[in-house]
């Protein structure tokens, strides 16, 4: 069919990309899984890209997860304050952060530095021709290039997230410290009584999954960069925005899922 | 050794057929690669050169019509067989396509660790000198791709298909946006190769020097075609308008 001008079917064309765009994204998935469990293994690869991966995000993390916890904790105050409960400042800011702070600001601040270098990576190696460069040198791009970032942005993000868990408390001491004069031992054992294995477990689920969606949609997206260097910055672009929007559907659906099981 | 094997059809082409959407880009080409032979195909911008040897390599996949490589049909063959026949392919792309978040040496190094696992470094190295001596770059090794020039670049992107000692090279506009003494030097080199590496090639191009400079034969292809082939000679002597045009825009530009 030829469609003389672009605001006919516009709707129907819309949709038509939709559900073309959501087929080619499950079988890149589908390859995904295929490739990574398929012998040899790029294990030099993945540990490199592990670290491109930690390295990127260590600084902003470091930042961000210290700033969250320190102001949450100062803004929590006057509200438990009212009731005379500042005592329960510590476990109050220990569920935030491990159930629901952590994650999220890894995963965001991941998708952000990560996610978007990814997609102009590829993107900028998809336009060039390097990827179709390797695939007639007989190596198989999908597996060097996809396969082993995917896993490590999976792997890498359930360390970040303790990493900026852990951030996180200690700014939250640092304010609860200052404040409440609470010691350091005091501090945790309070914060952790209320915390369970649910609770951490769910989180590293969480991270688990926003690592892969960081990892498979600016692959995706850099590999489906269509020709020209302004579509390597939408790659990028696109990267970020998308995996943002799947991260805060997943947390959505995953606290869902939780919740049901704390019961 | 040529004249014993000439006539073996090394890649055979027939009622090749390629659309992207609507756009109806080859129409039925017919296209037969003796062994030894230096095909040059001529074509304008955007007439499917590039295309036709991506269907070659398999980068992408005909809408009818054959294509054999090597006695094989490249659209029947499983992802291993394909893997074994991409080896005897050297595809020299049209920005070069390094991969610049590597050294030259690593470039070149890439598709030989990538293929054979239990290389010693020693063997290794040795064969990246030897094909960066082969294309007169040897003090390049350890410089990044973007600090070489466009005539350089050419070079190590044709040094990087040799190391695997291809069979077959593909050149896609080889001299495209290169000063003409480059020109000259990359149509020597693609001589070169087919003397040293014995291989068949095809060069596409739309740089009339190069057709004359590299080819045995030439094909011209207009409107998703093959309107006519021969010797560069025998091609222009045809009174077809649009190879005429060709032929005089080409050097009347220049
Ligand atoms: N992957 C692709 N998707 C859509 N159209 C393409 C693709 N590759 C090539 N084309 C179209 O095919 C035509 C021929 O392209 P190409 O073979 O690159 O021309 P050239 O002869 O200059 O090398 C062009 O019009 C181009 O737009
Ligand atoms: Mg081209």
């Amino acid at each position: 069919m030829k469609l003389k001008q672009p605001e006919e079917y516009f709707i129907s064309r819309k949709i038509d990309d939709f559900f073309s765009g959501l087929y080619n994204a499950t079988k890149f998935i589908l390859l995904f899984f295929r490739e990574a469990l398929k012998p040899p293994y790029e294990f030099k690869e993945i540990v490199k890209q592990c670290y491109e991966v930690g390295y990127r995000s260590l600084a902003l993390i470091t930042l961000t997860g210290f700033v969250t916890g320190f102001v949450f904790t100062k803004q929590s105050r006057p509200s438990l304050a009212q009731f005379g409960a500042t005592s329960w400042l510590p476990s109050l800011v220990a569920i935030a952060i491990i159930r629901a702070l952590a994650p999220l600001v890894t995963a965001l601040i991941a998708a952000g530095k990560v996610g978007s270098n990814i997609g102009a990576e590829l993107g900028s190696m998809k336009v060039t021709e390097q990827i179709d460069a390797m695939e007639v040198s007989a190596v198989n791009p999908f597996k060097f290039l996809v396969v082993s970032r995917v896993l490590a942005t999976t792997i890498t993000l359930p360390i970040l997230m303790c990493y900026t868990g852990f951030v996180g408390m200690l700014g939250a001491f640092i304010n609860v410290n200052q404040n409440e004069q609470t010691s350091f031992t005091a501090f945790f054992q309070q914060a952790f009584s209320n915390i369970t294995f649910l609770d951490i477990f769910s989180s590293v689920v969480k991270a688990i999954v926003f690592g892969f969606t960081i990892g498979i949609v600016g692959c995706y997206k850099g590999f489906h960069a269509t020709q020209g260097t302004e579509g390597v910055g939408r790659a990028a672009n696109a990267s970020v925005v998308l995996s943002m929007f799947l991260i805060f559907m997943e947390e959505m659906l995953i606290v869902q899922i939780t919740n049901n099981i704390r019961g | 050794m040529e004249s014993t094997t000439i006539g073996e059809e090394v890649i055979t082409i027939k009622d090749l057929h390629k659309s992207f959407g609507s756009k109806h880009v080859l129409r039925g080409v017919d296209l037969q690669v003796c062994k030894g032979e230096n095909v040059v195909v001529l074509g304008r911008s955007g007439t499917g050169k590039s295309v036709l040897i991506k269907i070659i390599s398999r980068l992408l996949k005909p809408d009818s019509g054959t294509v054999k490589v090597l006695g094989r049909e490249v659209d029947k063959l499983n992802d291993k067989e394909l893997q074994q026949l991409r080896l005897k392919i050297g595809f020299s792309f049209q920005n070069s396509a390094l991969y610049d978040s590597m050294t030259v040496g690593e470039n070149l190094e890439f598709p030989l660790v990538r293929n054979s696992k239990h290389l010693k470094r020693k063997e290794i190295n040795i064969a990246v000198e030897t094909v960066l001596k082969a294309v007169g770059l040897s003090e390049a090794i350890d410089q990044m791709p973007a600090e070489l020039s466009g005539g350089q670049r050419k070079r190590i992107g044709i040094a990087r298909t040799l190391i695997l000692r291809p069979e077959i090279m593909l050149y896609d506009e080889p001299t495209a946006g290169l000063d003409p003494i480059t020109c000259i030097e990359i149509n020597n080199l693609i001589n070169l190769v087919k003397e040293q590496y014995n291989t068949t090639s095809i060069i596409i191009t739309h740089d009339l020097t190069c057709a004359k400079a590299t080819g045995d034969r030439v094909a011209m292809l207009l409107d998703g075609t093959f309107v006519k082939q021969g010797s560069f000679e025998e091609v222009f002597a045809s009174d077809d308008k649009r190879i005429q045009d060709f032929y005089n825009y080409n050097f009347t530009n220049k």
